[in-house]
């Protein structure tokens, strides 16, 4: 009977060491009493003893003193002095780390949180709100350090000890730059002792928090401000006397030394970090969100280590049609693969610890911690990533993280192998205290003999105690009994079950009731529930009380009749241990990852490659001096147009039938907002450091619908909101390409400028009015010119610095990067696209242009160009405009359809853009219109969306008509390309076919049929009980200008609209 | 006195609202007119080849190969070139909205909810700027109709030559505005940024909705034995103002795209027996036989938008008329871009003729069956005798802004004045820049 053995040494050990032992005295405290100096030594025999994820040792001895590990091994003599615990049939692992919390920081406020872009209907807060010798950005708090915050809070820590954990990294969720966080075990001890590392990491965010500053109020604001900050922060260490002191900098630059954690929550953000980092010298430990297995390849090429939460989306509820048709496929898709995240990483080689962040409660984590590994995440991969990486990561491994003598005594008891769905962790021992999790069910589980001494004689019954809190009971017949045991104290009440349909607990039908819900969590403190078919007793059950001194249990009651009693049980047979009888469930069948994640994404094996491609027999508008060529053939290949001409021929050419079609080239964008994370960072007037090109995000379905429409390239600009907005970002639509991929490839960069009604904040409804300078276009003349003045200083300053032969002395100027931005259009490296209406204020434009010496590149709106067409054309500017929008606000007022034909005629090169999604697909016809309004010829039409654009993003070397030589960016039109009728039969960038109409059609039946497959399964969800929220509407969020209505149906938002809440 | 009064002209051209002076509405037709070697599109689904057209007094006397000419008919030949009824815009904010950003001169909407009483067509300016350039592109009739969050009130149907509202009105409130509760969740967004697909949801749209239409409901109950009894000691302008709908001389014109929107929305059809018409119906091609089977019409009022959801055929708000058509449900389509007003009626056709329907059923859709669902077939929407003579001609494919060239256009026999400030601007600066005789190079 070694187990009857174990058992009563449990019970003895369990008296002994109530959980508030102090083991660990603070000797520079005054003691009020008498002194009682203990050392914890505690000898753990008999253990399977999991050293670390690839150690394990049987049979094996742990030693604890002083609240660390002295010795751990098999066969090993308990040393004198020490506790002997027997611990055969238990296992013993080290204790988790959780490496992304905010354990025991203070309450913040509600924060502004992240960047969806500028808010037009807000006044903002241009300066700082916080006094004292910090930064100018609120949003940078590098100066905060947990440690000085920081407080023990038990009621945090014992759901994390529960999960298993021993120690967290702690830090204050809040702001772009957080400072610092420490490394804190979960004992319920005195702060001095529970920090064993008190600086031991930086963190930063894309969210401002409690910032109530306006800037940054987008992604690209984010980045250009941690961007500055690293600028700011090196260019500090000169010690400019302008600078005074920083206590923001210089705590940059104190923190730099320590692991920086970035927390970045989305595969895009992640790699956005990334970048920020490679730009600086940083390797950036990321905190991931749910979504990385979507771009699993770019994860593993930031040679990051990740942190990843276990949270996943709940299924929905979508049995009605008309709720399930608002829930997009990415939705369902990324519901279903969720729980694979972690396993990709691991596949992956990605180095990644696991966290408890993000979880609704702490008490979720073993259950997606499973569901994660039932998706294929490996079990030394779970121990790895919640012990050593977490601990070498923050360079604690010599204090936590595997039981070795010298570290912390952070170790958990469990009753069987840790991950087996039976397992419970019994106790969790943090810093050599104890602290219990859940008494060993099985060890009181067993077959005992109840005898209860009545006034009117003795009773005999059976108790067949399943664990701590369930019992069958019977005599003759079962009876409806309650039990719980906590280790010392038993209760039993009974009474005659009342006969029901349902008799609960009949001996051989006895329900389940180690299986509760929730998939078996063994660090819940779910005890006790006996299950809910059991019936209530009655006020007159037999109730007895009592204590277990081991095999025998004694105590007192009174009957059903309020007589007193005495009773005793005695174990008869202690139950077997079942062995785990959960098998390894087989891998659940998900659908592919596609790229982008979105519906006619493309799976690896599905994407389109560059072909060799010859089109035939078809009219074709070159764009160049052939003009239009009748029954000719086009010849793409190696990604580029390889010939134009008649009766071509290529053996390994994929042939195209042109016959009664139209070729051309790709149409260009002059103006788009698809595909951003963010399009406006209008905090500030000037906001030239903020680039398009930071926050690209392919997983924009317009992408595609555009390639339908015979969209090739797309400039996507920054908005409207400021004089001076951001850099702008050329792209080509290569549908499945990831953010980088998507860049235009060497094109000189541009800049948005904007003037007139946005910028004057004129059309919103600003409380207590627009504080923001300019507010009349008296000032916006004023914002450019300052800005410039300022920029050609800058320029002089930098000049004078590098030209000087002896730099001693000499202070290095500031870089700042939003001078740095203007200096480039001085120097002719970037180029302004100006949104502009009325020609007072295009006149002003091109006056300040040249009192400064550059050159506004391209007008772009120019809905009065009319007016002033041959001034422009003397400035040399290109024009982008519209066909025949007007009338939507005052500056539109004198907007006419014929304005793109008479700026042609007098000479400039004129683009037609779209501006708007929807229209963008049908950028073709637009050009179409000015055959109508205006009459210049076809050919000349066509080139507005084509070659003139090209030519005013300065890519018409490579883009924008058929000639030999340039990129093989062609459309395959089923009729003139200007007409209502003509749809886009091939959409070809590079060389590769992107939209296919016929496929798409195919594509579309697979989207249906996923879809279908994704509701049932969802359906399915619900019916077997799993918790289901209501179907949510996947709304998609709208970038534009924020320059007139866009209407685009349903479930799209326009970003603007969020922000008004 | 002299200064102040210049002053306020002045003020007036500024702002907009005003005429444009050398635009006047055409007078009266006085002798017959005939239109003569024209490709006759009817609107109803016939092409006349070579055909000729009467018009007297207004009205359409004679269409036909073989007709006619009446004795001192001023003659049009149109050289071949394509004639039309003049197109339908059935929903409009034309005249009630001149610069949607500039609030003084927006009309549109009023304060309340329940608002039966109001009637579009006291606000709607003949003189607003944008009606011609509407009529260029051979629009030459309107609904007017008021914007609201639920009941809105009623629209009127104008013919775009007019001094005044009195004179454009062709059916005065013939149509009263319901806009449908949303009945969808609603994303809530944390400030400044936003929550994901799985942000909470804090209140029960689906529910408030709802409820918002039992209480209509009510009032709709309440009206009707209010109008049934004749001793009411109370007027209730409310009441009054639904009489028409109970008398089926006003249509019930509901506003709604959701599937959820538009079955909720046949209640008003099964309950009270209004003659109801669905404006926006973007999800319609998924009920378009449940459409036809309750006899229930349908505007399109965009067609070039995006698709609903991300999952959806990336054409397939161009394909929604054609879906419509094949159930054989009777609908029209309009153009309610607010950037260009509406001018882009005939193209919206053109797209839902490239993606299912005939040429002639999309023309129908932007004449014939627009006036029949808005109950005005009697007077607009064909070429047919006994119609009031609305007609345009263009140089080619009307449908297809590639050909679309508007050069005649009749309104009730006059010919109108296809003049409007964006022509005459691009005059002035052709003129500046001396390139008017390269036009079309």
């Amino acid at each position: 009977m070694k187990k009857t053995n174990f058992f009563s040494k449990l019970v003895f050990v369990l008296i002994l060491l109530p959980t508030s032992l102090v083991v660990q005295a603070q000797v520079t405290f005054p003691e009020n009493g008498v002194a009682d100096p203990r050392h914890g030594h505690y000898a753990f025999t008999n253990a399977t003893i999991v050293k670390d994820a690839t150690t394990t040792l049987t049979n094996a001895t742990l030693v604890i003193k002083d609240g660390k590990i002295t010795a751990v091994g098999a066969g090993l003599k308990v040393p004198a002095g020490a506790v002997e615990i027997d611990c055969k049939g238990k296992y013993i692992y080290p204790s988790f780390i959780d490496i992304y919390t905010d354990y025991g920081t203070p309450q913040r406020q509600a924060g502004t949180g992240a960047g969806g872009g500028f808010n037009f209907n807000q006044a903002p807060q241009i300066e700082t709100a916080v006094k004292g010798p910090f930064g100018w950005n609120q949003a940078i708090k590098s100066e905060v350090d947990v440690y000085k915050v920081f407080s023990v809070s038990d009621a945090t820590a014992k759901p994390l000890r529960e999960a298993g954990f021993g120690s967290v990294l702690t830090h204050v969720k809040d702001g772009v730059a957080r400072g610092t966080g420490a490394v804190v075990t979960l004992a319920n001890e005195k702060e001095n002792l529970v920090i064993i590392k008190e600086k031991a990491s930086a963190h930063y965010s894309f969210n401002k928090g409690t910032s109530t500053q306006s800037y940054p109020s987008s992604m690209m604001g984010y980045i250009a401000l941690l961007r500055q900050t690293y600028l700011d922060a090196a260019w500090y260490k000169t010690k400019p006397y302008q600078e005074g002191f920083n206590a923001t900098l210089q705590s940059w630059n104190d923190n730099q030394s320590l692991p920086q954690i970035f927390e970045a929550n989305d595969k895009w953000n992640d790699l956005r970090s990334d970048r920020i980092g490679d730009e600086f010298g940083v390797q950036y430990i990321i905190k991931a969100g749910q979504n990385e297995y979507q771009r699993i390849k770019e994860m593993k090429a930031t040679n990051a280590t990740f942190i990843l939460p276990l949270n996943y989306p709940v299924a929905q509820d979508v049995e009605d049609p008309n709720d399930a048709r608002f829930v997009s496929l990415n939705d369902m898709k990324h519901w279903e693969l969720a729980p694979t995240n972690a396993a990709a990483f691991e596949k992956a080689g990605i180095p990644f610890c696991l966290t408890t962040a993000d979880l609704r409660t702490v008490t979720q984590f073993w259950t997606n911690l499973r569901k994660a590994m039932e998706y294929g995440l490996s079990e030394n991969k779970v121990i790895e990533a919640l012990t050593k990486t977490p601990a070498t990561t923050l360079g604690v491994y010599d204090k936590v993280g595997s039981l070795d003598a010298g570290k912390l005594g952070n170790f958990l008891i469990t009753n069987g192998p840790i991950f087996s769905e039976k397992s419970i962790i019994l106790q969790n021992w943090v810093q050599g205290i104890k602290y219990t999790v859940k008494e060993d069910a099985a060890s009181v589980a067993g077959t005992y003999a109840l005898t209860v001494n009545t006034p009117s004689g003795t009773e005999k019954y059976t108790l067949d105690v399943k664990s701590a809190s369930s019992v069958t009971m019977y005599a003759k017949d079962t009876l409806n009994s309650k039990f719980t045991f906590d280790g010392k104290q038993v209760k039993i009440s009974f009474a005659p079950m009342v006969r029901r349909q349902r008799p609960a607990g009949a001996p051989g039908q006895t329900p389940d009731t180690t299986r509760r819900p929730g998939g078996g969590n063994p660090g819940a403190a779910g005890f006790p529930r006996g299950g809910s078919t059991e019936q209530a007793l009655p006020a007159t059950a037999t109730r007895l009380g009592g204590i277990s001194n081991g095999t025998e249990w004694n105590g007192t009651g009174t009957d059903s009749l309020g007589n007193p009693l005495t009773w005793t049980a005695t174990l008869i047979k202690l139950a077997e241990v079942k062995q785990d009888s959960s098998k390894k469930k087989d891998m659940p069948v998900v659908g592919k990852v596609v790229y982008p994640f979105e519906p006619f994404g493309w799976s690896d094996e599905e994407k389109p490659k560059q072909e060799t491609i010859l089109i035939k027999n078809a009219t074709v508008w070159t764009n160049e001096k052939e003009g239009v060529l009748e029954n000719a053939d086009v010849l793409i290949k190696d990604g580029k147009i390889s010939a134009v001409g008649k009766n071509l021929s290529d053996a390994s050419a994929r042939i195209i039938d042109g016959t009664g079609k139209h070729v051309t080239a790709g149409i260009i964008d002059e103006h788009s907002h698809i595909a951003a994370a963010s399009i406006n960072e209008g905090a500030q007037s000037v906001t030239s450091e903020v680039r398009i090109a930071d926050n690209l995000n392919p997983d924009d379905i317009n992408i595609y619908r555009q390639l339908s429409g015979g969209v090739t390239s797309s400039h996507i600009l920054h908005g409207s909101a400021n004089v001076i907005g951001g850099q702008t970002q050329l792209i080509k639509l290569r549908w499945g390409a990831n953010d980088d991929d998507l860049k235009f490839k060497n094109w000189p960069g541009q800049i948005k400028f904007a003037l007139g009604e946005n910028v004057k904040r004129s059309n919103f409804n600003i409380p207590g009015g627009n504080n923001r300078y300019p507010d009349t276009r008296m000032g916006v003349e004023q914002v450019l010119e300052d800005a410039f003045t300022r920029a050609k200083d800058y320029q002089k300053e930098w000049k004078g610095y590098n030209d000087a032969k002896d730099k001693k002395g000499l202070s290095v100027p500031r870089r700042d990067l939003e001078l740095e931005a203007l200096v480039e259009i001085l120097e002719k490296k970037r180029f302004i696209t100006c949104h502009s209406y009325v020609q007072s204020e295009i006149n002003m434009a091109m006056e300040v242009a040249n009192r400064m010496g550059y050159t506004v590149n391209t007008f772009t709106h120019i809905l009065e160009g009319y007016k002033v067409a041959d001034k422009m054309l003397k400035h040399g500017s290109f024009v982008s405009t519209f066909s025949d929008w007007w009338a939507y606000k005052m500056e539109v007022e004198d907007a006419i359809p014929y304005n793109a034909a008479i700026m042609q005629k007098v000479g400039l090169t004129v683009a037609i853009n779209s501006d708007d999604a929807e229209m963008a697909r049908r950028l073709n016809q637009e050009a179409g219109k000015i055959v109508k309004y205006g009459g210049v010829t076809e050919e000349e039409a066509l080139k507005m969306v084509t070659l003139n654009p090209a030519k005013m993003l300065h890519v018409d070397n490579k883009v924008g008509s058929l000639k030999v030589g340039k990129d093989g960016d062609v459309v395959l039109w089923s009729d003139n390309p200007l007409s209502i009728y003509a749809k886009s039969l091939y959409t070809i960038v590079d060389g590769t076919v992107y939209f296919d109409r016929k496929k798409d059609e195919l594509m579309q039946k697979d989207v249906d049929a996923e879809r279908l497959r994704l509701v049932r399964k969802m359906n399915g969800e619900k019916r077997s009980g799993a918790p289901t929220i209501p179907a949510q509407p996947s709304y998609q969020i709208m970038h534009t200008c924020s320059d007139h209505g866009h209407s685009h149906g349903l479930l799209v938002i326009d970003s603007d609209d969020m922000n008004n809440d | 006195m002299k200064k102040i009064f210049l002053v306020l002209i002045s003020v007036g051209t500024m702002f907009c609202a005003q005429a444009q002076p050398n635009v006047r509405p055409a007078a009266v037709q006085k002798a017959p007119i005939v239109i003569k070697n024209a490709t006759i599109h009817t609107g109803d689904g016939a092409v006349i080849e070579n055909g000729i057209i009467v018009i007297e007094n207004g009205k359409i006397t004679a269409v036909g190969k073989d007709v006619k000419i009446p004795a001192g008919a001023e003659v049009t030949d149109a050289g071949g070139k394509q004639v039309y009824p003049g197109l339908v815009l059935p929903t409009s904010n034309l005249g009630l909205i001149e610069i949607s950003a500039v609030k003084a001169s927006n009309d549109t909407k009023e304060i309340g909810d329940l608002n039966p009483n109001i009637r579009s067509i006291v606000a709607y300016n003949t003189d607003s700027k944008v009606i011609n350039t509407l009529r260029s592109n051979g629009i030459l009739a309107a609904n007017i109709i008021p914007q609201g969050d639920f009941l809105a009130g009623s629209s009127s149907i104008v013919q775009l030559d007019a001094w005044n509202w009195q004179d454009a009105a062709i059916q005065t409130d013939g149509g009263m505005h319901l806009y449908m509760p949303t009945l969808m969740p609603r994303p809530s967004f944390g400030r400044g940024g936003f929550a994901g697909p799985n942000a909470g949801v804090q209140t029960d749209p689906v529910k408030e909705g709802l409820e918002k239409i039992e209480k209509l409901k009510s009032f709709f109950k309440e009206a009707k034995a209010y109008l049934g009894s004749t001793g009411n000691t109370e007027t209730n302008l409310k009441f009054e103002s639904v009489k028409n709908l109970f008398s089926k001389k006003q249509k019930l014109y509901v506003h709604a795209n959701t599937v959820k929107q538009m079955l909720v929305a046949l209640d008003f059809v099964k309950e009270f027996g209004f003659e109801m018409v669905i404006v926006g119906a973007s999800e319609g091609w998924q009920i378009a036989n449940l459409l036809k089977q309750n006899n229930v019409s349908v505007i399109l009022d965009q067609l070039h938008r995006l698709p609903t959801g991300e999952d959806d055929d990336v054409d397939q708000p161009y394909k929604t008329a054609a879906a419509l058509q094949k159930a054989g449900v009777v609908f029209a389509l309009s153009d309610d871009d607010s950037q260009n007003r509406g001018r882009n009626l005939a193209f919206n056709a053109g797209t839902a003729a490239a993606y299912g329907l005939t040429k002639e059923e999309a023309l129908a859709a932007i004449t014939s069956s627009a006036a029949k669902i808005m109950g005005v077939s009697d007077k607009i929407g064909s070429i047919a005798v006994g119609k009031d003579a609305n007609i345009i001609i263009s140089s080619g494919d009307i449908l297809d802004m590639r050909t679309n060239n508007v050069t005649d256009a009749f309104i009730q026999g006059r010919k109108i004045n296809l003049d409007d400030k964006q022509k005459q601007l691009n005059e002035r600066y052709e003129e500046k820049y001396n390139i008017k005789q390269k036009k079309g190079f």
